[in-house]
Order: structure tokens, then C-alpha cells, then sequence
């Protein structure tokens, strides 16, 4: 079958290009290996709602109508929220269509799947930042009877036999499911490497509102410091919740969480955990506090001292004096390992050559190779690159670039806006 | 940065030769493999003697610009004639000479002047480890505290980041902080 633009995966980011495309009447199809937002469908705990407000899904031609735009999107309502975007422009989804390869083919790709064969002069990679859960080698050295499953396959605390939890990593979700095994009576160690702590709200106001305004997430990977650490960065540690509260670390060792460093080695039964837990505490804290005159100074600048709350800090985070190098599973009582240490992509089946010697996507601002373009991956063109907010400028930017190489206009350097 | 400067920043760091170097090795990564070595020869009772000379980078054979020696020993409460620094002391050494210099460098990086820098360092150990008192008491260090005076331009909260990002960085802290799998030969002269 032939096409001018396939764009692989109905997610977010899939829908806002074929938004682009269709508002323009780019021929073309979105390749979905299961149904729309499918990996909100299949790959998500039962509690997790969306760390962004519910205003802050402004995607091309579509956003949040609701009555609740402080609110926070459980799964079921993003699910829904996406599936009504794809229906919005009756975007082309050919949905059961998993890629199995993609290959140059003189002027474009070949796209190969298992419903046949495609050929198209552009390709979109909008199949997610959050492919392939992150699992360390050491978890081959665990003991056997220790139960081990990841973010993308935990669901409720049920699924938890009675007994202590290892969690491995302290972002969004290594801190949400923490604190909701720690309520479940199943006693939480968490394993805390770099992390990057934020309060839900400040000054009266969500962080996400603050950042938003102040220009944060607007923040390009053209202009920032050192781009390879901005996009290894973390998921903030923030949850969605009626309460609005913060999940810092301090929340969960008030519940009782105790708090370890990087889980470093097994040794037998062993758990051997790193000596830096001090330092990495340190260093988030740090940065919050600088993402927080960030804010002041902005708030400043633009008169709205009078109106918010006065500027505060936040208790450092909280660790004991000498917190444990060694962990002996059974004496401790863990039975189960669950790993939150993040994502990657799964690109395995592309066969251009564009990745890195460890397998990683090379692309610039999301301008791959000719003709072929990325979305969705952190920090991709903007701090927001990775959230449903972020996938409308980085489309309509690629978008920009994809339109003039399909007029013969294009060098490879991204669009710039 | 918080403060102004007329003058540019100097700690004695080339930042360029080193941000270029990154960008050399992240092109070449085999280029970036690095042995060191030592070797060290037994004197007479706990003192010993290492030396460094030739280790091995950017693809072949190296030479530090001398030869450098490290006598070791124990001190006299020790039954011993003390030579030398105990090899626990150099491992405090080693942690405080790498952290300082990630400090110089990550100063230099962020446009801080320094004008000192000192370190003092203390690591606490139970000899009933050593001695095989008590077998729940473990060898090394308990834990070590580094405490570093820091006259530089900059705010505290600056010289925090800068020393939290030197611990980041630094080989020592990594090796003293994670285990490291040790293999030990041993064959007749």
C-alpha cells in the first residue's frame, strides 16, 4: 500500500501529526499495534491518574472541556479523552497493526507490519517514550523465591504477596505505587538513585500552572546547557490526587517507607544498596529550590507577588544518620522486588540506521533522518516534549519541516520556531 | 552566577580541553577505556611501597611525567613502625584529592572563582572487624564524613551544588560508595 506519511502509533502524539496532516490533507495512516492510547488501556496501574491538570492537555485542535481543570485524569478519562481526539478528525488509524520493520526505500520507507506492507516518503515514530520498563542486570542475582515485576505489569496491591516491598527508584511511579504498597500494609524500602523532587503545589497554586507560566517547559533542547542530561532526567516526583498532595520523600518516610540508596548489588541474599542516598537527596533538593526562584523570580517580574502566597522553601528531605549499605532479603523480610527505575523506547525494529551504539534514537529536535521524524521522547524539542501538553508545538515544528521536505525544500536541520 | 566578576574566572582548570575531550570520547567511546595500575612491594613488617608510573588511555600505552611513590605502614600503637600513612588513610586520600579536584573543575565550569578549598575528612571503624572479634562488625569504614571550608564567590547554595555535583562525578566516591568486584591472583615468584 502506498502513502505520502505513516505515522506509527495512536497515542497523544501519533494523533496530534495526523491532525497536522489531516487539517492539511496529507494523505496518509496511523499504524496501531493495539487500539488508541493503548498503552493507557494495557500498561498502567489501577490508581495512576495523570500528573498534569486536566487543562493541560492542549493538543492541536482539541484540549479539556470539562467542568475540572485543576482535576487530574484517571486512566479510564484519558483513555477517553484520546479515543474522543482520534474521533474528533476521524483520524486514519488502522488499529491491530503491529510493525515488524522499517526500511529505506529509495525516496521514503517501507513499513513493513502484520497486516502487509507500506510504502510512504515520510515516516512519524510516535510509538512512546515508555516501551521497555528499565530492569538492572543484577535482577538475574536475586534470589529465586523473591518476586520481581516492573511498573508496567504492577496493577494493585493485591497483586503483592503479604510481606516487604523493595521498590527500585523514586520518580512518578517508584513514589506513587510506594506509597500505596506502604498503605496496603505491604512495609516499603525504597531504593533512591537521582530523582527529582517537586511539590504538587506552591504559593497556591499547582506546579505545573507555575512551570507552565514561568516558561519552564517551554525551554528548547537548542538552548539548554547540557541536552544528553536534560533528556536522562527523571519523571518529577508528583501524582495526581483530589488532596493534591506531594509524594516527596519526606510524605513516604512519615508513612514509614525507609529509605536506601541506589540498589547497587546483590551479593547472595544480600542487597547491597549505594552510600550515596545523602548526596542524590541533596542534589534534588537543590534543584527544586532553584526551580523555585526560577518561579519567584517570574512571579516578581510579571506583578503577581500581591495575589499568590509569599515565596517558602521546603523541609530538605529527611534521611537517617547511617541509612543501611546491606540488606539481607530474608532478615528484612522483603519478598518482593518491584522495579520503577523508568523506560526506554523500543526502536529494535527499525532497520535505518539511526541509533547509537547503545541502541538509543539519534535524531535533532526530532528530524531523524530525511523524511523520517520522532515525537514524544523527553525533552525532544521542549522541557514538555514527553507530556500530552508538549506533543502539539513539537508537531506543528515538525510538522513545518516534514511539509517542506515533501516540497523538496529541506536540508536536515530542524525547524525552528 | 549571584556575584559580579572583572576579572575571568581562573581555578587553574582548562574547561575546554576537558569539554572537548567529552565530546572526543562520547564520538569514540573505545578511546575512553582506562586501566590503572599500581604496583607495590612489601619492605619489611606492614610497610609497603606502590608506585605508579605507566597506565593505560586513549587507546595506548600512557606515562605520568614521573614516577610516584606511597610508602604505607601502621603506627607505632600498632606494633608497627609507622613509615607511612595507614592504607585506610591513602583510601581517605584518594576520596578527598578526587572530590576536590571535581570541585575545581565543576567551579571553573560554572564560572566560580575559588580562592581555598579544604577538606577534612574522618572515617570511623570498629576494629573488632579487623581483628575478628566479632564477626557482625565489618572491615572498612562505618562511614566517612567529609566536611569542606570553601572560600569562593559564590552563594552557599552555589557551593552546595557544586560540591554535590563533584560527589556526582567522582570515580572515588563512586568506588568507596558501590561495591566493585575484586579479583585477587596469586602466583609463586
Amino acid at each position: 500500500m502506498q502513502t505520502t506519511a505513516v505515522v506509527i502509533g495512536a497515542g497523544h502524539a501519533g494523533l496530534a501529526m495526523s491532525h497536522c496532516l489531516t487539517a492539511r490533507s496529507i494523505d496518509h495512516v496511523v499504524l496501531e499495534r493495539g487500539e488508541v492510547a493503548n498503552s493507557w488501556k494495557t500498561e498502567r496501574w489501577d490508581s495512576l491518574r495523570l500528573l498534569t491538570p486536566n487543562w493541560q492537555s492542549r493538543l492541536p485542535g482539541y484540549g479539556y472541556e470539562g467542568g475540572d481543570p485543576d482535576g487530574f485524569r484517571s486512566m479510564p478519562e484519558t483513555i477517553r479523552f484520546i479515543e474522543g481526539y482520534a474521533k474528533s478528525f476521524s483520524a486514519p488509524v488502522r488499529t491491530q497493526t503491529k510493525v515488524t520493520s522499517v526500511e529505506s526505500d529509495g525516496a521514503g520507507y517501507r513499513i513493513s507490519t502484520d497486516q502487509g506492507e507500506w510504502r510512504s516518503r515520510i515516516v512519524v515514530l510516535a510509538n512512546g517514550a515508555c516501551n521497555v520498563p528499565v530492569v538492572p542486570a543484577l535482577a538475574t542475582a536475586l534470589p529465586p523465591d523473591i518476586r520481581t515485576l516492573t511498573v508496567r505489569e504492577y496493577r494493585n496491591p493485591s497483586q503483592i504477596e503479604p510481606g516487604g516491598v523493595l521498590v527500585v527508584g523514586a520518580s512518578a511511579s517508584g513514589t506513587q505505587i510506594g506509597e500505596e504498597l506502604q498503605r496496603a500494609n505491604r512495609p516499603v524500602t525504597l531504593a533512591v538513585g537521582e530523582h527529582i523532587r517537586a511539590p504538587r503545589t506552591y504559593r497556591g497554586r499547582d506546579i505545573k500552572w507555575w512551570m507552565d507560566a514561568a516558561g519552564v517547559m517551554n525551554d528548547r533542547y537548542d538552548e539548554i546547557d547540557d541536552i544528553v542530561r536534560a533528556r536522562n532526567v527523571p519523571s518529577l516526583q508528583l501524582a495526581g490526587s483530589d488532596d493534591r498532595r506531594t509524594i516527596d520523600l519526606n510524605r513516604l518516610t512519615g508513612l514509614g517507607v525507609r529509605l536506601v540508596g541506589r540498589l547497587a548489588g546483590v551479593a547472595g541474599s544480600k542487597l547491597q544498596f549505594s552510600g550515596s542516598l545523602r548526596n542524590v537527596c541533596e542534589m534534588s533538593d537543590l534543584k527544586m529550590n532553584r526551580l523555585l526562584e526560577r518561579i519567584d523570580e517570574w512571579a516578581t517580574a510579571n506583578g503577581m507577588d500581591g495575589e499568590a502566597e509569599p515565596p517558602h522553601r521546603f523541609e530538605p528531605t529527611r534521611v537517617e544518620a547511617a541509612p543501611p549499605v546491606n540488606l539481607d532479603v530474608r532478615s528484612s523480610g522483603i519478598r518482593t522486588v518491584l522495579w520503577a527505575a523508568g523506560f526506554r523506547p523500543d526502536f529494535s525494529w527499525l532497520q535505518v540506521p539511526v541509533l547509537d551504539h547503545k541502541g538509543r534514537l539519534k535524531h535533532d529536535g526530532g528530524v531523524v533522518a530525511p523524511g523520517m521524524y520522532v515525537l514524544g521522547l523527553p525533552f525532544l524539542r521542549r522541557r514538555k516534549s514527553s507530556l500530552i501538553d508538549g506533543a502539539a508545538d513539537d508537531a506543528r515544528d515538525l510538522f513545518a519541516h516534514l511539509t517542506a521536505h515533501l516540497d523538496g525544500r529541506t536540508t536536515l536541520s530542524p525547524a525552528t520556531s | 552566577m549571584s556575584t559580579t566578576k572583572n576579572k575571568p574566572v581562573d581555578n587553574g582548570v582548562n574547561v575546554a580541553a576537558l569539554l572537548a575531550a567529552r565530546q572526543a570520547l562520547t564520538e569514540a567511546p573505545a578511546a575512553a577505556q582506562f586501566k590503572w595500575r599500581a604496583t607495590c612491594d612489601w619492605v619489611k613488617g606492614t610497610h609497603s611501597r606502590t608506585t605508579v608510573e605507566n597506565f593505560f588511555g586513549l587507546g595506548e600505552e600512557q606515562k605520568h611525567r614521573a614516577k610516584f611513590t606511597f610508602d604505607a605502614d601502621h603506627p607505632e600503637i600498632f606494633a608497627s613502625e609507622d613509615h607511612g600513612a595507614t592504607p585506610v588513610e591513602i583510601v581517605l586520600a584518594g576520596l578527598a584529592s578526587c572530590l576536590t579536584a571535581g570541585i575545581a573543575a565543576v567551579a571553573q565550569n560554572r564560572e566560580i572563582q575559588l580562592r581555598s578549598v579544604k577538606a577534612t575528612l574522618e572515617g570511623g571503624m570498629d576494629l573488632q572487624g579487623i581483628l575478628g572479634i566479632d564477626s557482625d562488625v565489618r572491615n572498612g569504614f562505618d562511614g566517612i564524613k567529609v566536611t569542606y571550608t570553601i572560600d569562593a564567590d559564590a552563594t552557599p547554595e552555589e557551593l552546595r551544588a557544586l560540591v554535590a555535583q563533584s560527589q556526582k562525578r567522582s570515580a572515588v566516591y563512586d568506588i568507596v560508595t558501590n561495591p566493585t568486584n575484586v579479583t585477587v591472583d596469586v602466583r609463586p615468584a
